[in-house]
């Protein structure tokens, strides 16, 4: 369970997030939309203790990730392209990440294999550093990456952009089948609506910093998040 | 144009998030500058009297001219560490209609307004002065003789400028030139070929025939157009802006599994090292800095002085220490946010650097036991000197690593990127070997360089004893500064 609780981020005089109180139990696939500047990767760096909040505080699964740094064994994230190591090559990336959580070769090369597919034979034994790869597939290897080690929390931001359409449609897939595992937590943020209700439980809209929606998802979802969106 | 650009760098500099820092070093060297200034100012009037009395047999203005070439060599070695060449960041220039030849000609005559170009000039024209007032020269040999300072001096800036450009990512191309002037400086020193006489002689003719004044002048222009052909060729994105797809090579590493749970990270600090072209000349630079000591050892003018042995002791061990510790964390800057939120204890990533560091000491003692061949108290010195590095500098490098917030850019280079190549690279060099040289000299003085090594080394010793509580105290420094320096790697080199 993630709970937020009287969090606050300001810029100077600018609020850029205030969520007095959010719960994400266990288990939940989470989806955060929003437009530019709404808040989506100030919530998740605030997360992952990449920034102080101004107020309040975050606490995954009964520890304060400001207080703390026992969240990390449980927890991996996707942000952007500073979580790839650019001097390394795809392999080598995902067997230092599998050093850091435990996993030997074997269990990272098992995890590789399984999404092959979703790889298309562009990224793996190919001889190049991540620097040199398209940032489509640099976005691969990341996404991959946090699935290392078998984490209880999963966070993506803005996972489908920069992805073909063949890739987008794989990478549902792996999320839905992620969020159907009891004990995963999976956060999603992302503008497009349409790919957040298809693999999401839950949605909360951020506008300006604000929670202005919070909807189990349904078949309804879409047309009410566009209704509010379309201003 | 120009006055465009200087105001992008000016914005780049107080808008950077290590502004305050920057201002520090900007003090400190400008303090250094201004007494290296004073110090040449007096040389320039002083020379005259101090070369015709120390100097009988020629006159002031021969013995200089003779010098003139040791004097180039000597300001292009030093120039070559200590001036940091003007850079601009041209990529979101390329598409805007800025012509190439602007940019390039900025570079090229920003680099003319150089600090370093003072300070020839205020040695050689008082100089000249007092050489119209004793009557070596005429007004207008004076003139024609300070033309070709001139040449020189930017011949050499511009001959600097162009060996960094060509160097600076691949010091070791570098090894050759050096070669030959170390050659011609034993040819000198045992009298076989004078080639301070041709060149003397040759800067003797100018007071008769004032007009090859201009051959060092025309010497200039022509290296300025030769970096200006150069540089025309790195103006392009797949040149010098975007590294080369270079073919992954796999480093088998597995030896360095004992090192337990630091392995990973120092798996991940040597694939740093040998990936990528600026850290890689750290590695180079402490090669060939093994053989600085030679300077000192094979001059006899050093023996009275055994503090030396201790400054090359500190220097020569820690040297790839100096140049990699003071960057800690910011080799990692590009994806330090990955080493945040990953599960990282940041304990254990600074003890993977400290262990990196202490290996490097370790290897680099290894490579001055030659130096054994000089006396058996030099070896002495120096293991001293590299347990004090080990047990304290080490721990001081990373404890000052904890400040840093500038972002370090592995793979896209700036246009004539040389961040971290300039004097103000040095500057955190003077603390850490000053130190050790004073309490080794007081000791040294009240009783005999034995003891004094002693007590060096026991320092060092009590420092990696208490190793445990020093990372501790380091680890909450970065703990402390953990989000700033997120932030600050953020922003792109500009």
């Amino acid at each position: 369970m993630i709970e937020a609780i009287n969090l606050s981020k300001k810029y100077g005089g600018t609020t850029v997030l205030n969520i007095p109180n959010l719960i994400i139990p266990k288990g939940e696939s989470f989806g955060l939309v929003g437009n530019n500047g709404a808040g989506k990767t100030t919530f998740f760096s605030l997360l992952l203790d990449l920034i102080q909040p101004t107020t309040g505080q975050i606490i995954n699964q009964g520890i304060q990730v400001h207080a703390s740094e026992d969240w990390k064994p449980f927890t991996s994230a996707f942000i952007d392209e500073s979580f790839l190591i650019g001097y390394l090559t795809p392999e080598e990336y995902f067997y230092f990440i599998g050093d850091l959580r435990g996993q030997n070769k074997a269990d990272v090369d098992a995890l590789l294999d399984k999404h092959r597919e979703f790889f298309n034979d562009e990224i793996l034994n190919g001889k190049k550093y991540l620097r040199d790869l398209s940032k489509g597939n640099q976005k691969k290897v990341g996404i991959i990456a946090t699935l290392i080690g078998n984490p209880e929390v999963i966070i993506l931001d803005e996972p489908f952009a920069n992805l073909d359409p063949t890739t987008q449609i794989r990478l549902k897939r792996i999320i839905k089948e992620l969020a159907d595992n009891p004990d995963v937590t999976i956060l999603v943020s992302s503008h497009d609506l349409l790919h957040t209700v298809e693999v999401s439980n839950r949605i909360v809209a951020l506008h300006k910093g604000e929670i202005v929606k919070d909807i189990a998802t349904s078949e309804e979802t879409l047309k009410e998040l566009e209704a509010f969106f379309a201003v | 144009m120009f006055i465009k650009f200087l105001q992008l760098e000016w914005k780049a500099f107080t808008r950077s998030s290590s502004m305050g820092q920057e201002i520090a070093v900007k003090i400190l060297l400008g303090f250094l500058g201004f007494y290296m200034l004073a110090s040449c100012l007096v040389l320039g009037f002083a020379l005259f009297h101090i070369l015709s009395e120390y100097v009988a047999d020629k006159s002031p203005v021969n013995a200089v001219n003779g010098a003139l070439v040791v004097w180039v060599v000597m300001e292009l070695f030093m120039r070559f560490f200590l001036q940091t060449l003007p850079t601009l960041n041209i990529r979101p220039l390329m598409v805007q209609p800025v012509k190439r030849n602007t940019v390039i000609h900025y570079v090229l005559i920003k680099s003319i307004f150089s600090f370093y170009n003072l300070l020839g000039l205020l040695v050689f024209v008082p100089f000249a002065l007092t050489c119209v007032k004793n009557g070596l020269f005429t007004p207008f040999q004076a003139a024609a003789w300070l033309v070709i300072i001139f040449g020189l001096l930017m011949s050499v800036n511009f001959s600097n400028f162009l060996i960094k450009k060509k160097f600076a990512d691949n010091i070791q191309q570098f090894i050759p030139y050096l070669l030959v002037a170390v050659i011609l400086a034993g040819l000198e020193y045992f009298g076989i070929f004078s080639i301070t006489r041709y060149t003397g002689r040759g800067i003797d003719r100018v007071t008769d025939y004032p007009v090859l004044a201009l051959l060092p002048v025309l010497l200039a222009v022509a290296l300025y157009v030769w970096n200006y052909i150069t540089l025309k060729e790195k103006f392009y994105l797949d040149a010098s802006l975007q590294s080369k797809v270079t073919e992954a090579k796999a480093l088998n590493l597995g030896w360095l599994d004992r090192f337990g749970p630091l392995a990973p990270f120092i798996k991940l600090d040597i694939k740093l090292l040998w990936r990528n072209k600026r850290p890689k000349s750290t590695l180079y630079l402490a090669v060939m800095m093994l053989a600085y000591g030679l300077i000192f050892y094979t001059n006899e003018a050093y023996d009275g002085m055994p503090a030396w042995k201790i400054f090359l002791g500190i220097f020569m061990t820690g040297i790839f220490m100096i140049n990699f510790g003071q960057f800690i964390p910011a080799w990692d800057s590009t994806y330090y946010p990955l080493m945040m939120a990953q599960n990282i204890p940041l304990k254990e990533y600074l003890r993977s650097k400290a262990a990196l560091m202490y290996l490097s000491v370790l290897v680099l003692f290894l490579g001055t036991l030659p130096y054994a061949y000089f006396g058996i108290e030099i070896v002495f010195a120096h293991l001293a000197a590299a347990v004090y590095n080990a047990g304290i500098n080490i721990p001081v490098m990373l404890y000052t690593g904890s400040f840093n917030k500038k972002r370090i850019d592995l793979e896209k280079s700036v246009f004539l990127n040389y961040q971290g190549t300039g004097a103000a690279q040095w500057l955190v060099a003077i603390p850490v070997m000053l130190v050790p040289i004073l309490i080794w000299y007081l000791v040294y003085k009240i009783t005999n360089p034995a003891t004094a090594n002693l007590v060096l080394g026991g320092i060092g010793i009590t420092g990696i004893l208490l190793n445990s509580t020093l990372m501790d105290f380091i680890t909450r420094a970065y703990q402390e500064r953990k989000y700033e320096a997120i932030n600050g790697f953020k922003q792109q080199e500009a």
